[in-house]
């Protein structure tokens, strides 16, 4: 036996197609998700939209392809001289025997390339109209609930609730918890807008984030970020970085906290004074009420006044007691009333009592109708002798026969 | 009166609606009163939403596919 038939009958011999599957399984599954660094060349843009392009460094060349449907998700796009960080998945072109890096994001590297980057979808998205002062919605005047989207162990969950339960002890705060930097941070946060809005019961949104670097501050500046924030049916808050940090997000919200911690001022700054503003009103509306009631007592005293018991017709009668029940109610329901304004209810009670004619009756006094006209008899002149006179008491009444009758008679 | 609990914004645009009626002084004396009274009950729970001592600071935890449920968050410690 020749010792290559040897070799042959111990290993294993591949036909082409299956030592091409065979790597091609052995690669695609090692490399399905990475991000490679280098330099585009020969980039061209096929009819069908896919671009064709080659990453290469000192060392080697790799051939790349970027679909058309991953193409207009992004927001940079490989150009011959640009040097990029591709992600993708590495796959095997079979027939040719070449293997290929599918991308599926583009970023440029360097400060100087996210700046044009920056810069161009700011650019976009302006002429699109999405940074328009009256795409902003208005921040709710007294929010409840608000959402936190953000990292729940940073900085910034801390300052913004710190800073909120300063202003209003009762607010309720949800953490939507997202990574705010690096791989996915963008995904999540986008996916947090939206779940909060089909989630709903939520006031405001606030995106929290403490200060960094551009790079760390990207995912805010990423396009799907920038969509979330501006398909967003509750009003969403931006409080990305430092004061001077202006992100993507930041101009598509409905408004900019310049830090994490200024956010809640932001959207709570009706409750900052609105307990002075509550009792002032409702100190207000006492002195209105009472003042009211004063009118409405002098009103019945002028009535006595004037006709005095002689006059005392059921309609006072009954609107005494309106009042009387009114008062009742009220005091009943002024729950925070001072001292002094309790005292002047009650003493303000007594003398609408004291005008019933009913009380009178209960001092001792009585009524003397005339037994035929039914009028109240106030002068001996009223009456002769042998009319038949009918006196209320408090209690019940007698009938009786006027037997003398003068002026100096008690 | 609504029956329905006002937001906190409406129950105090209600207050300063009363107030601002009482303050023009055509109501009748009772009808002065209902009011008085409506916005004593209304500022009573604005004040009760503003006194509400506990925080309430929670996360929301995705459970499965579109559902969600709050927990109580460990707040990060000062450091």
């Amino acid at each position: 036996m020749r010792p290559i038939d040897d070799a042959i009958e111990k290993e294993k011999v591949y036909s082409v197609s299956e030592i091409t599957s065979c790597i091609k399984d052995a690669i695609e599954s090692e490399f399905a998700q990475v991000w490679v660094i280098g330099e585009v060349s020969n980039c061209k843009v096929h009819s069908s939209g896919h671009t064709y392009f080659t990453l290469k460094d000192d060392g080697a060349q790799m051939r790349c392809v970027l679909f058309s449907g991953s193409a207009r998700r992004l927001s940079v796009l490989p150009e011959n001289g640009l040097k990029i960080y591709a992600r993708g998945r590495v796959t095997v072109y079979e027939k040719q025997g070449q293997y290929e890096l599918i991308v599926t994001t583009v970023l440029p590297t360097g400060k100087g390339e996210l700046y044009i980057a920056f810069s161009k979808l700011k650019e976009k998205l302006a002429e699109e109209g999405l940074f328009d002062p009256e795409r902003k919605q208005p921040l709710p005047k007294f929010p409840s609930r608000i959402a936190v989207v953000t990292s729940p162990t940073g900085a910034a969950v801390r300052d913004v609730i710190r800073a909120a339960t300063k202003i209003h002890q009762g607010v309720e705060l949800v953490v939507y918890p997202v990574r705010v930097q690096g791989e996915g941070a963008r995904d999540e946060i986008s996916q947090a807008v939206a779940d909060l809005n089909s989630l709903g019961g939520f006031d405001v949104i606030i995106l929290a984030r403490g200060g960094g670097s551009i790079e760390d501050l990207w995912a805010f500046n990423e396009e799907i970020v920038a969509r979330a924030v501006s398909d967003s049916e509750i009003p969403v808050v931006s409080a990305v970085g430092h004061e001077i940090d202006y992100t993507i997000a930041d101009f598509v919200a409905d408004a900019r906290a310049p830090t994490p911690s200024a956010a809640p001022a932001l959207v709570l700054i009706d409750y900052v004074d609105v307990k002075t503003r509550l009792r002032s009103l409702m100190q207000q509306a006492r002195s209105e009420v009472f003042g009211l009631i004063e009118r409405h007592g002098q009103f019945l005293t002028g009535l006595r006044s004037h006709y005095g018991l002689r006059r005392v017709s059921d309609r006072l009668t009954d609107r005494a007691r309106d009042i009387d029940e009114m008062l009742v109610r009220a005091e009943t329901s002024v729950v925070s009333m001072t001292d002094a304004e309790a005292a002047r209810l009650s003493r303000l009670k007594g003398e609408f009592e004291a005008l019933s004619p009913t009380a009178t009756l209960e001092r001792g006094y009585s009524i003397c109708f005339h037994g035929d006209t039914k009028k109240i008899v106030k002068s001996y002149k009223d009456v002769d002798v042998g009319d038949s006179v009918s006196i209320k008491f408090s209690e019940g009444g007698v009938v009786s026969r006027v037997e003398k009758r003068g002026k100096e008679l008690t | 009166m609504p029956k329905k609990k006002l937001s906190f914004e409406d129950a105090m645009k209600r207050i300063e609606e009363i107030v601002s009626d009482l303050e023009r002084g055509e109501l009748p004396l009772e009808k002065s009163l209902d009011r008085f009274e409506e916005a004593v009950k209304l500022a009573r729970s604005c004040q009760q939403t503003l006194e509400a001592a506990q925080k309430r600071i929670s996360k929301l935890v995705r459970t499965e596919e579109d559902s969600f449920t709050l927990e109580p968050l460990d707040e990060p410690s000062e450091d």
